[in-house]
C-alpha cells in the first residue's frame, strides 16, 4: 500500500509541477489542482497509513491518527476556494488581454514606462 | 486564559461580516463603520501592548482545550509589537482609502478588514497549521484587494501573485506534514520541546521540512530568488492597498523570527539554528538586488516597491546573525521601515494624481499643484527610507551596524549595507529632483485638489518617522525587552502548563 500511495503522490506532484511550468493559464490551473491533490494525499499520509484502526490513542496497539484528516479537510476547503478564484482570475486575464498566456499578450514588460512618443507628459 | 487576545481577531471579523452584508448601504455609512472598526482594532492592540509589556506570556485556548491538543493564541511582546504596527499602518491606509480609493468596489472595506484579521491571526497564533490558515485568510483577501480598481494593468501581476502564493501554500502544507509526521505535534511550544529530541531518520525529515518552511516564509518576505513578483504587483496596486501590503512581507519576517528562534533555536539540539547560515548571504544579496532595482525603476511606486525588498534584506541580515542586539535593532528598523514605505506609497499616489498623464513616472512634467506639501512629504519619506539622519531609518540602520560583531560577517554587513544606503540615496535624489524640480512649461488638465483625508493619512504616516525619533528611548527599551524574551524560549514552552478554565491546578 505504501508503494502505491507514494507513486500516486509522486505522479500527481510531478505532473502538477510540469503543468504549472507551462505558459498558458489553463494548464497552470490544472497543474495547481493536481499539485494540491498530491499535497493533500501527502498530508494524509503524515499520520501513517493504517486500515481498520480506531482513531483513539490507548485502545489498541496502533491507531489511525485523526489529526491529519482534520488538516486535510481544512486544506481541501482552502484549496477548492483558491482554485475557484484562480479560474476566475485566469478568465479575467483572458478577457483583458485576449490571450491566455500567463504574461498577457507579449512577453511582459516590467515596470519600466510603456513605449511613449512624448516623454514630457504634458 | 485571557479573552482579550481574541479582540484583534474578532473586531475585524465582525466588522468585515457587517460590511459584506451592507454592500448596498450608503457609502458614508459603510465608511464610518469600517473606520470605526479599524479604530477599535487599534484600541485593542494598544490594550494588548500594555498587557504584554510586563514580559509574561498570555494564552487563549480555543474551546478550553489544553495545549498542545487545541489551538492557542499566544500573546508576547513580539506579537503585541506586530499588532500595534499593523493597526497604526492600517488606520492611516484606511483613512486614505476613504478619500476616494474605495469607490468602485462595494466590498473594498470588507476585504480590507478580512486582510487585517488574517494578519492578526498570523501574529497571535501559537500553532503551525493555524499559521497556514492565517496566511490563507490574509492572502485570499489580498488577492481581492490587489485586483481592486479598474483597468487591466493589474490582471497579469495579480495572476502571477496568486499562482506563486498557491504554490507557496502547497509547499507550506508539505513541510507541515513532514514536521508533523516525525514530531506528532503542530503546537509551536510543543514543537520546540519535541524537535530537540528528534534523532535518527526523523532528523533529516524535520530538517527538510524546516528548510522548506524557510522557502515559504522567504516567498512571503520576498527574499532574493523569490522577490521578482513583488515590484510589479505592488506598483500596480491601488495606493492604500500597496501601503497595507508593506506589512505583508513583514509577516514572512515575523514567521521566520517566531519559528526559527523558538522551534529551531539555540536549544534545538542537532537542528539548532537551522538555515540561518543560508539566510545571511541571501539577505545581503536581497539588499543588493533591491538597490539595483531601485536605481533602475521608472516610476515612483516601483521605486518604493523595491524599497520594500531593500528593507527585507536589511532586516533579515541581523536576524540571521541572531544576536540579541541585532534582533532589537531589526525590530526597531521593522517599525520604521514599514510605516515609511507605507507613507511613501501614499505620497506617490498623491503625486501621481497631481501630474496629469505623467502619473508617477520619473520624467519631467508641468508644475504640479500642492508641490510644497508633497515634496516635503516625499523628502521626509525618502530621508527615512534611505537612512539619513535625523530620521528613524538612520537610527535603525546604525543600530543594525552596531550589532554586528567583528569578523567577516561584520565586514560583509557594513560594506553591503552602507554601499546600498548610498546608492538608495542616489535613487531617491534622482527621482525627487526630476519629479519635483525639473518642470517644463505646459498645461495640466485641472487635477482634483488634495482632500483632507488623503493629506492627513499620507502626512501622518510619513511623520511617524519623526515621532519614532522623539520616542526612540521607550521604543528601544521595548525592542530590547522583546529581543531578550525571544531568546528565552524556555519561558514560551511553559505555556503548555497553563491551567485551563475550571481545572484545579
Amino acid at each position: 500500500m505504501e508503494l502505491v500511495f507514494a507513486l500516486v503522490i509522486g505522479a500527481l506532484t510531478s505532473s502538477g509541477v510540469y503543468l504549472i511550468l507551462r505558459a498558458r493559464t489553463f494548464p497552470v490551473v490544472v497543474g495547481l489542482t493536481l499539485l494540491s491533490y498530491g499535497v493533500n494525499l501527502f498530508l494524509f499520509s503524515s499520520g501513517r497509513l493504517a486500515t481498520g484502526q480506531q482513531p483513539i490513542i490507548g485502545t489498541a496497539a496502533s491507531y489511525a491518527d485523526p489529526l491529519p484528516q482534520a488538516l486535510v479537510l481544512t486544506a481541501i476547503v482552502i484549496g477548492f476556494a483558491m482554485t475557484a478564484f484562480v479560474v476566475v482570475l485566469s478568465l479575467r486575464n483572458l478577457a483583458d488581454n485576449e490571450d491566455d498566456h500567463v504574461d498577457g499578450k507579449q512577453p511582459y514588460k516590467s515596470p519600466a514606462p510603456e513605449e511613449e512618443s512624448e516623454v514630457t507628459g504634458k | 486564559m485571557n479573552h482579550w487576545l481574541t479582540a484583534p481577531v474578532l473586531i475585524p471579523l465582525l466588522g468585515g461580516i457587517l460590511q459584506a452584508f451592507m454592500g448596498y448601504a450608503p457609502i458614508s455609512l459603510r465608511r464610518t463603520l469600517a473606520l470605526a472598526t479599524t479604530v477599535l482594532m487599534l484600541v485593542s492592540a494598544i490594550v494588548l501592548l500594555l498587557m504584554a509589556n510586563d514580559g509574561s506570556y498570555r494564552i487563549y485556548a480555543f474551546g478550553n482545550w489544553q495545549p498542545p491538543f487545541g489551538i492557542v493564541l499566544v500573546l508576547d511582546r513580539l506579537a503585541a509589537l506586530m499588532l500595534i504596527m499593523t493597526a497604526i499602518l492600517a488606520l492611516f491606509c484606511h483613512l486614505f482609502s476613504i478619500g476616494g480609493a474605495d469607490e468602485g468596489n462595494r466590498q473594498f472595506h470588507g476585504l480590507f478588514l478580512f486582510q487585517l484579521m488574517g494578519l492578526n491571526i498570523a501574529f497571535l497564533t501559537g500553532d503551525l497549521f493555524n499559521l497556514f490558515v492565517a496566511f490563507e485568510v490574509l492572502l485570499i483577501a489580498s488577492y481581492g484587494l490587489l485586483m481592486h480598481g479598474g483597468g487591466t494593468a493589474r490582471t497579469v501581476p495579480g495572476l502571477h501573485y496568486v499562482v506563486l502564493n498557491l504554490i507557496g501554500s502547497a509547499v507550506f502544507l508539505i513541510s507541515v506534514g513532514m514536521i508533523y509526521s516525525v514530531t506528532g505535534t503542530l503546537n509551536m511550544a510543543d514543537l520546540a520541546v519535541k524537535v530537540s529530541q528528534v534523532s535518527g531518520e526523523g532528523l533529516s525529515i524535520v530538517k527538510a521540512g524546516g528548510m522548506m518552511l524557510l522557502v515559504v516564509f522567504g516567498l512571503k518576505a520576498a527574499i532574493l530568488p523569490l522577490c521578482f513578483w513583488l515590484p510589479r504587483a505592488y506598483s500596480k496596486a491601488t495606493a492604500p492597498v500597496a501601503a497595507l501590503f508593506a506589512v505583508m512581507t513583514k509577516v514572512g519576517i515575523y514567521a521566520i523570527l517566531r519559528v526559527y528562534l523558538l522551534i529551531f533555536g539555540d536549544d534545538a539540539g542537532e537542528l539548532a539554528n537551522l538555515g540561518m547560515d543560508w539566510l545571511f548571504p541571501i539577505a545581503l544579496a536581497t539588499l543588493a538586488m533591491g538597490v539595483i532595482g531601485a536605481l533602475g525603476s521608472g516610476t515612483l511606486k516601483t521605486l518604493v516597491a523595491w524599497q520594500v525588498i531593500i528593507s527585507v534584506g536589511t532586516l533579515l541580515a541581523p536576524i540571521a546573525l541572531g544576536s540579541e542586539a541585532g534582533l532589537s535593532a531589526a525590530l526597531f528598523y521593522l517599525l520604521s521601515t514599514t510605516w515609511t514605505v507605507g507613507g511613501l506609497f501614499l505620497v506617490s499616489e498623491l503625486v501621481a494624481n497631481q501630474r496629469g498623464s505623467a502619473k508617477d513616472r520619473i520624467i519631467t512634467a508641468p508644475k504640479m499643484q500642492s508641490r510644497t506639501f508633497l515634496s516635503v512629504l516625499f523628502l521626509v519619506g525618502a530621508v527615512a527610507a534611505a537612512g539619513l539622519p535625523p530620521l528613524s531609518g538612520f537610527f535603525g540602520k546604525v543600530l543594525i551596524l552596531q550589532s554586528a560583531e567583528s569578523g567577516t560577517e561584520m565586514a560583509w554587513l557594513w560594506s553591503v549595507l552602507l554601499t546600498g544606503s548610498f546608492l538608495t540615496v542616489i535613487a531617491y535624489s534622482r527621482a525627487g529632483s526630476i519629479v519635483f524640480w525639473r518642470t517644463v512649461d505646459g498645461h495640466l488638465n485641472k487635477p482634483e485638489p488634495l482632500n483632507g483625508r488623503v493629506s492627513v493619512a499620507a502626512g501622518a504616516l510619513t511623520a511617524l518617522a519623526i515621532v519614532m525619533v522623539v520616542l526612540a528611548g521607550p521604543i528601544m527599551a521595548y525592542t530590547d525587552a522583546t529581543a531578550a524574551q525571544l531568546h528565552n524560549s524556555d519561558a514560551y514552552i511553559e505555556i503548555l502548563q497553563t491551567p485551563m478554565v475550571g481545572k484545579d491546578s
